[in-house]
């Protein structure tokens, strides 16, 4: 059984992971260059390259694209590391900044991408970069929400032995910071940061061709190909952009999203006993890689090196509590040092930022506006709610069924789960072009054929979560109820609904949220020259960024918030309440 | 056929698909008769199939050989008159007691009142009264498998089917159950005419059943019968009780000795042979656990198995694993129900950390074929660095690919207590590069 290993040298000390690691490193590096190319040229380059139909744009395009997602991710995971961390430190901040964050992913984003523009533009006047920053901007507001909430729930939950043991050991705050509250957040943060992800291909082809009133921008990118395929009605091109975009999608999931869940499996305080580990090959290769693993050590040496460097806990913090309470100030009341003033200096200038921002809007919004048109808005508001609550009733009806089927039977689970999945992630507003060609084609009517496709994209939510709540369901259930003989709508009633309601309910409001959001969109449509309108708030608020009226625009979105935190407020979260509390399987 | 058989297997045996390769047998020729009146218990490991026996049983899945009859009648499906007892209860969380309950008699479309009835009936059977509008959540575990069993009761059936009720449930709680069982099955109040209980537990089966069949691994297979002619209410502490207890506990453990040529390694008491043997999941530090409570009063050197198990609150799912594992290791002999210490077990036994690594890397490198295997493996390379898949490889094939993950694994962690070779997770690969 020995078998003679004559290249086991070679074999066993430059691994074939390292070529692989070398290739992947260079595509990397050309990507970079590719994608940054232009960015501080003056915003007429952007006129003398007009974009091209040609199909060998596409890479390029695709490319530009996704490192808009990236810069976008990074600014997300900055600033879930300083707001989440800020509200879960201090009870005091917590107060304010947790509903602000609840209200402000609340908020249409798409409505709000035409007055960034406008300050971004000021900003860095004339050049791309300020229209890059819109753009980013539009994307980072569509994925940081999540991210900083499932951040802050993570850091309110550690155990207290796991805090206990960092004190003991007296981790610098920044210490404990990267040792104990990142990994331990770790693995709710990058399922969010998927979920992220997933939304944020949704904006950022829909945030690259801008028309505010008579300025329009198309940055390099997918999406704005897909505006220009549009207006030159060209079916093919837009094959080609559903293609690279499945193409980017499919790449961004093996080459980022997999290695990072195997990797953050190492996090997971509990491991359900006998549950297969998650793999990924890129993963693999980066860990068996000895070039990769030189370069990490570095990363580590660097991070130590930090933590060396930075004023001991201890020092201060005993400072800090002698200061404030005198001697023999007990250990435990040590932790809560941080400064008061420092926090409500804070607060201030966030509470007043938030002052004139509500007085802006009051004063466009509510000063201009008069009864008719409150009314008019209103009345739009409850046409598209009506959508939306039609579309997440038929979807419910088609996908609860279908799911619960699939998630019963682990291997069609297996095949769906990631299909659905890849579904989520797709961004619908690139088949829209297909619908209204149908629509203008067939002269169906617009304000009945146009809302499919608010939930083209999000339908995949429910769809999701309900098979992986029906996998969930232990076996012994549903042995009990066989051996009960329980059949037919009984079972449906009392056995498979129940056992799925928390599921259910955690992807209709994640679609619901997602549908008013692409009402935006999804509700005044184009192909070529041709409009397709359907009556609702979406359409008011595209009309309006179209026509560059900001008193219509700021009406209607505030409109829309107020409607959307309204629903959450009152429908789902006392639902997802009550089925967490029902239906839970402990 | 015996005219009151309730229940007739004959040459029963199921085999699950596996992806690769041959099919995995797990239950083999069985054949069982429940008459009325008897409870009878199934009794052996996990990964035994007597699980699945009885999951063939209540037609939750169908035998791929031989034949189940209910009555006389193939059973094909879940029959009317045979309900089950869960192990996790599996009680429906969203259901109250009384809707969980009544389940069955809804399923069975039978009227509102009577439903009523029935499910009132067998909620104060059982000693649930009071607790009717009650949420599962809301209930210990005891009250919770309570409500199990009139869950089963309920739907008045002819064999009631219990897998593990009681190994949930903490000591106390469990023997209470227990006894409420038998009262009210000696006092003949439950509908019930015949009873098959699944266990491992040796002394739960003495206690509770006419007769236990003793089932045996790889694949899954009746070993031999055993009658209780005991009257109940049954006392542990009876020597006819304990004397019982004592044989089935050699029983379960002499099977193990009865291959003809002797091999240089023990190995005969795992499926496999060789470096293809399929080694158990146990740790080095159970392994040097019981060493040790053997070396020690009052057992020094030489343990009665049914004593010790009740003396550390072992299983036998537990213990005979480890048991074994040191026969195999030479560390211990198993004879006749006892675990006696070898020369070498015993000198493990009182050795310091450091010595005690230099005896068990000995014994390992001398008994278990796979360990000297990778190490050899590892020498005789001049980079002394080898694949775990190459391990892997060979060992699928004598084995399916979760045994060979299991076997490398459990190889692994003995030789890293060893310290006969390390290994690293990350880039899968043996070295002999000890970090210290």
């Amino acid at each position: 059984m020995n078998r003679p290993q004559s290249f086991g040298f070679i074999r066993d000390y430059v691994t074939r992971w390292d070529a692989l690691a070398l290739l992947v490193v260079l595509c990397l590096l050309a990507f970079l260059a590719e994608a940054n190319r232009g960015l501080f040229a003056p915003l007429s380059q952007l006129d003398a390259v007009p974009l091209s139909l040609d199909p060998w744009h596409l890479p390029q395009y695709a490319a530009r694209t996704t490192l808009r997602m990236f810069a976008a991710l990074g600014l997300s995971l900055l600033f879930t590391f300083s707001y989440a961390t800020w509200a879960a430190k201090s009870e005091r901040a917590g107060k304010l900044l947790i509903p602000m964050l609840d209200i402000l992913q609340s908020v249409p984003i798409l409505g709000f991408i035409s007055i960034t523009y406008v300050f971004f533009m000021s900003l860095v006047p004339g050049r791309v970069l300020g229209a890059e920053f819109a753009a980013i901007f539009a994307i980072f507001t569509s994925q940081a929400w999540n991210m900083a909430f499932s951040f802050y729930q993570s850091l309110r939950t550690i155990p207290t032995e796991l805090s206990e043991a960092a004190q003991s050991f007296r981790l610098t705050p920044w210490m404990r910071f990267w040792q104990l509250e990142v990994p331990f957040g770790m693995p709710a943060l990058i399922w969010n940061m998927m979920m992220s992800m997933s939304g944020g291909w949704f904006f950022v082809v829909a945030s690259e061709a801008i028309s505010v009133g008579d300025t329009h921008v198309a940055l390099p990118g997918v999406g704005s190909y897909i505006a220009l395929a549009i207006a030159e009605r060209n079916l093919h091109a837009i094959g080609w952009a559903i293609a690279t975009m499945a193409l980017v999608i499919l790449a961004y999931d093996q080459l980022v999203f997999r290695p990072l869940i195997a990797w953050v499996d190492r996090f997971r305080v509990e491991q359900e006993p006998g549950e297969e580990p998650p793999e990924s090959w890129v993963l693999t290769m980066l860990r068996r890689s000895r070039l990769i693993s030189a370069l990490t050590a570095l990363f580590y040496a660097l991070v130590r090196w930090t933590s060396w460097t930075l004023p001991r806990a201890s020092a201060s913090a005993d400072a800090g509590a002698g200061a404030g309470a005198g001697a023999g100030t007990p250990v435990r009341v040590r932790r809560r040092r941080d400064s008061p003033w420092r926090d409500r200096l804070l607060l201030t200038l966030l509470l007043g930022a938030v002052a004139y921002i509500v007085f802006r809007v009051a004063h466009t919004a509510v000063v201009q506006t008069t009864g008719p048109e409150l009314r008019d808005v209103v009345l739009l508001a409850l046409l598209t709610m009506a959508r939306v609550a039609v579309l997440i009733a038929l979807a419910s009806l088609l996908w609860v069924p279908v799911g619960v089927w699939i998630g019963l039977r682990p291997r069609a689970a297996q095949v769906a789960q990631p299909i659905a999945q890849f579904l989520a992630a797709f961004p619908a507003n690139l088949l829209f072009p297909m619908a209204v060609y149908a629509i203008v084609s067939w002269r169906l009517n617009p304000d009945v054929w146009l809302s499919p496709l608010m939930i083209l994209g999000t339908q995949w939510y429910i769809l999701f979560n309900v098979i992986a709540g029906a996998a969930a369901m232990p076996a012994e259930l549903r042995h009990a109820a066989r051996n009960l003989r329980v059949g037919g709508w009984l079972w449906w009633r009392r056995v498979a609904l129940p056992a799925v309601m928390p599921y259910y309910v955690t992807g209709a409001i994640t679609a619901s949220g997602g549908s008013w959001n692409a009402a935006i969109v999804a509700e005044l449509a184009s192909w070529g020259g041709t409009q397709v309108r359907a009556h609702g708030l979406g359409s008011y608020i595209a009309e309006a960024t179209a026509a560059g009226d900001y008193h219509r625009i700021v009406l209607g979105i505030a409109t829309m918030s107020v409607f959307v935190v309204a629903i959450n407020r009152l429908f789902w979260r006392p639902l997802y309440y009550y089925a967490e509390r029902r239906f839970r399987l402990t | 056929m015996n005219p009151a058989a309730l229940l007739q297997v004959s040459e029963v045996s199921k085999s699950f698909p596996k992806p690769d390769g041959p099919e995995l047998l797990v239950l083999q020729g069985v054949n069982l008769q429940l008459v009325e009146g008897q409870i009878v218990g199934l009794l052996g490991r996990s990964g035994s199939g007597k699980s699945t026996l009885l999951r063939l049983i209540a037609g939750l899945a169908d035998p791929s050989g031989g034949e189940l009859q209910y009555l006389g009648q193939p059973v094909h499906g879940p029959a009317p008159g045979i309900s089950m007892v869960f192990q996790s209860f599996a009680l429906f969380p969203w259901l109250t007691v009384f809707e969980n309950v009544a389940l069955g008699l809804e399923a069975q479309r039978l009227p509102r009142a009577e439903i009523r009835t029935r499910t009132l009936a067998a909620i104060d059977l059982i000693g649930l009264d009071g607790f009717e509008s009650a949420y599962p959540r809301e209930l210990s575990g005891g009250m919770r498998q309570r409500v199990g069993f009139a869950r089963a009761l309920v739907v008045h059936p002819n064999i009631l089917l219990m897998d593990e009720p009681f190994s949930a449930l903490d000591v106390l709680t469990a023997e209470t159950l227990r006894t409420d069982f038998l009262d009210l099955w000696s006092e003949g109040r439950m509908p019930i005419k015949g009873v098959i209980l699944v266990t491992h537990n040796i002394e739960e089966a003495v206690l509770m059943c006419d007769r236990i069949l003793v089932f045996g691994s790889n694949p899954g297979r009746v070993l031999s019968e055993i009658a209780v002619p005991l009257p109940q209410p049954r006392n542990r502490l009876d020597p006819a009780f304990r004397e019982l207890v004592e044989r089935i506990y050699v029983e379960m453990t002499a099977r193990t000795s009865v291959p003809s040529g002797t091999t240089s390694a023990r190995t005969e008491l795992f499926p496999g042979q060789g470096i293809g043997t399929i080694l158990p999941r146990v740790s080095s530090n159970e392994l040097a656990g019981l060493l040790e409570a053997v070396a020690a009063a009052p057992f020094s050197g030489k343990a009665d198995l049914p004593q010790i198990a009740s003396d550390l609150q072992m299983e036998i799912d537990e213990l005979f694993p480890v048991a074994e594992t040191l026969q195999m290791l030479r560390f211990a002999e198993l004879e006749g129900g006892d675990l006696k210490l070898t020369e070498a077990g015993l000198a493990f036994a009182n050795a310091a950390p450091d010595e005690r690594k230099r005896i068990f890397a000995r014994q390992l490198l001398t008994y278990a074929p796979l360990a000297a295997h990778v190490r050899r493996v590892l020498d005789e390379r001049t980079s002394h660095v080898a694949r775990r898949s190459r391990f892997i490889d060979e060992l699928e094939d004598f084995m399916s690919e979760d045994s060979a993950e299991q076997t490398l694994g459990v190889v692994v962690s003995w030789g890293r207590y060893a310290e006969i070779f390390a290994y690293e997770d990350e880039s899968e690969r043996f070295t002999l590069e000890n970090p210290a």
